[in-house]
């Protein structure tokens, strides 16, 4: 059970955000993921010992709303930002997962001092093989259950109860996913800007990778972390797209080790 | 009541069904053999101008990356039927204008075939099927958007004669268009839109005086449909009924068990494989059904029809089937327990339904079906009670 600071609500860019903070201290951004998962997994239980996790949710996600202008990472990046200016949080640490971890990239490329650290687990957002190659697996092309297979070492931890589940959370699932491809389906998956503007981040950066993500590889990882300067790269053995979900002690190991 | 001749121009020559996961999107095109499907295209074609010589009017649809149609472009086969055939109206139904990308094209194209046919074309504009997103790439949460935004773009191009105009839309942008040719028919030809159960859509297409389609549905969800698209016809005070068109599978024999045989060969077409990642992509449907998805309740639009067998069908007026009274029998009785309707499209050939056979079919519904359903209109008179 976390200890809830507040759910509430901000507006930036017109646009009204849910909020939530969760923990005690120092804040803590938390970018989640396309699904989410992050907002109810054991790790937050661990960061929330000793940090204060802002969680927003992007628009299109959660309870937030979502404009027919914002239509990609990039309109989000924006958005974000304008929260935090708001909320005095400049020069936070952040954590972003996959989606969440293409959004931070971008708002540090946009405002190097966000930031302080930034930490990064499987993030989209940049392309780098030529047009017939990919370096991110076509998740609405593949079949469902080979999706499942890259995403997860141990696929089971990723099932999740739908039909146990009351309506209003579903909508809000079927919303995300709706919001996902919204903002992502083409290009696929990155921005062909990003990759030329990687040299503008500021914040000391950490890639964090599970060794089987079939979604984006180790290798994939790698190279983005070329891309940013002074960026290191952990990889977590025995997990796939969500180590932190996957093997939250081990992650919480390197993260720690990281921010502290 | 205008009837219809329609084929998707399948090309059914697959490998056995057990060893194929989809026919469409991503099934392999080596399987496609270019001398197989250059005689279906001939053949195909060959029915629309015995259709026209026959009386009926003549559909196309357009669907791509797929061996249930091969009509990846249907400006061209349109053009086509407007050399080729002399009487029938042309419908095409639709250009997929949510996922071609340049609606200006599609207006020119249009303009085209309706000069080169004097004026028998009726221009149907659709949002695609799900899977096609796959193949044109585009935002499956935008379809509906970038359907109207095109509608609208292709009906000021259509529509504006006094020189170029400019267009800044969310999808296209243009600096300068005066479509050369335009249109025949005056303001434009007929547009007509498909759809099923989304009462909002239906109601914007009737406000635009537009026909409103709708294919291999149960005569419950038609009625629904029509009278929804009948009350906002009068509400907008537009003159005359407007057009509703339904499409069945039909299939006419001399003797039952061959309608059966021949209705059997048709449900090729409701019983195509795909995967299930390509029948419903994020946001194609709205969020309360995908709510139902996740709970398990929700396997796509056409799922529920495709699980019944051929007699079921038959009764929910998805396969008309027979010999040409029992043919005649079930349009009347679907006409009436839907309220009326304006066009009846036909799909006379699908899967592997011969060309002996189709062309047989067709010529029994033209001689002896046709004659005694032409008077249907699209207000059903209730048995025993005085017509509206």
């Amino acid at each position: 059970m976390l200890d809830v600071v507040g759910r509430n609500e901000e507006t930036a860019a017109g646009i009204r955000l849910e909020l939530r903070r969760v923990g005690r201290w120092r804040p803590l951004l938390l970018l989640h993921s396309e699904d989410a998962l992050e907002c109810e997994a054991p790790f937050l239980d661990l960061l929330t010992a000793d940090r204060e996790v802002v969680i927003p949710s992007p628009p299109g996600f959660g309870r937030s709303e979502r404009p027919d202008w914002v239509s990609s990472p990039d309109d989000i990046a924006y958005i974000i930002l304008e929260l935090i200016e708001r909320r005095k949080l400049g020069g936070i640490d952040v954590l972003g997962c996959s989606l969440g971890g293409w959004i931070a990239l971008e708002m540090a490329t946009k405002e190097p001092a966000a930031f302080s650290r930034m930490a990064l687990v499987a993030p989209y957002g940049a392309k780098f093989v030529g047009p017939t190659e990919r370096d991110i697996a076509d998740i609405w092309m593949l079949p469902p259950a080979e999706v499942t297979r890259r995403k997860w070492f141990d696929p089971k931890k990723g099932e999740r109860d739908y039909k146990a589940m009351p309506e209003e959370r579903l909508s809000i699932i079927a919303r995300n996913n709706e919001s996902f491809a919204r903002f992502c389906w083409e290009p696929y998956m990155h921005n062909p800007k990003l990759k030329h503007r990687l040299e503008r981040v500021r914040a000391e950066t950490l890639f964090i990778w599970g060794e089987n993500d079939g979604i984006v590889t180790p290798a994939y990882g790698r190279t983005f972390a070329d891309h940013v300067p002074g960026a290191s790269f952990a990889a977590i053995a025995e997990a796939g797209h969500y180590p932190h979900i996957e093997q939250p002690g081990a992650f919480m190991q390197c993260l720690r080790a990281f921010l502290d | 009541m205008k009837v219809w001749h329609f084929t998707e121009m399948p090309y059914p020559y697959l490998p056995p069904l057990d060893e194929v996961s989809t026919m469409w999107v991503s099934l392999p095109n080596r399987i496609f053999d270019p001398k197989i499907g250059a005689d279906l295209y001939e053949r195909y074609l060959d029915e629309y101008v015995i259709a026209d010589e026959l009386g009926f009017n003549l559909m196309l649809n357009e669907h791509h990356q797929t061996a249930t149609c091969l009509n990846a472009a249907v400006p061209l086969t349109a053009a086509i039927l407007a050399r080729q055939t002399k009487r029938g109206r042309i419908c095409v139904l639709g250009n997929p204008v949510a996922n071609r990308g340049d609606p200006v094209r599609v207006a020119e194209e249009m303009a085209m075939v309706d000069c080169i046919s004097r004026g028998r074309l009726d221009a149907g504009f659709v949002r695609g099927v799900p899977y096609e997103v796959f193949a044109a790439n585009t935002n499956p949460t935008q379809t509906v958007e970038r359907l109207w935004e095109a509608i609208d773009l292709i009906v000021k191009a259509w529509t504006t004669h006094d020189g170029p105009f400019g267009f800044e839309g969310r999808f296209t942008h243009r600096r300068a268009v005066n479509i050369w040719p335009r249109p025949y028919q005056s303001p434009h030809p007929p547009i007509w839109i498909t759809g099923s159960s989304d009462f909002d859509a239906i109601r914007k297409v009737a406000s635009r005086g537009y026909t409103f389609a709708t294919f291999l549905q149960p005569h419950e969800s038609v009625r629904k449909m029509f009278d929804a698209y009948r009350s906002a016809y009068r509400d907008c005070g537009l003159p005359g009924g407007g057009g509703m068109a339904y499409m069945p599978l039909v299939y006419t024999a001399d003797s039952e068990a061959e309608a059966e045989k021949g209705a059997q060969e048709l449900s090729w077409y409701i019983n195509v494989k795909v995967e299930p990642q390509y029948r419903n992509p994020p946001g194609y449907v709205p969020v309360a059904l995908n709510v139902k998805a996740l709970q398990g309740a929700y396997a796509g639009r056409t799922a529920a029809i495709r699980a019944q067998g051929l007699e079921f069908q038959k009764e929910q007026g998805v396969v008309v089937y027979g010999t040409p009274d029992s043919v005649v029998a079930q349009i009347k009785r679907f006409h009436e327990r839907v309220g009326g309707f304006d066009h009846l499209l036909m799909m006379q050939q699908a899967g592997f339904l011969d060309h002996q056979r189709t062309v047989r079919s067709m010529t029994l519904f033209a001689k002896e079906v046709l004659p005694r359903i032409a008077h249907l209109t699209g207000v059903a008179a209730p048995v025993g009670a005085a017509a509206e």
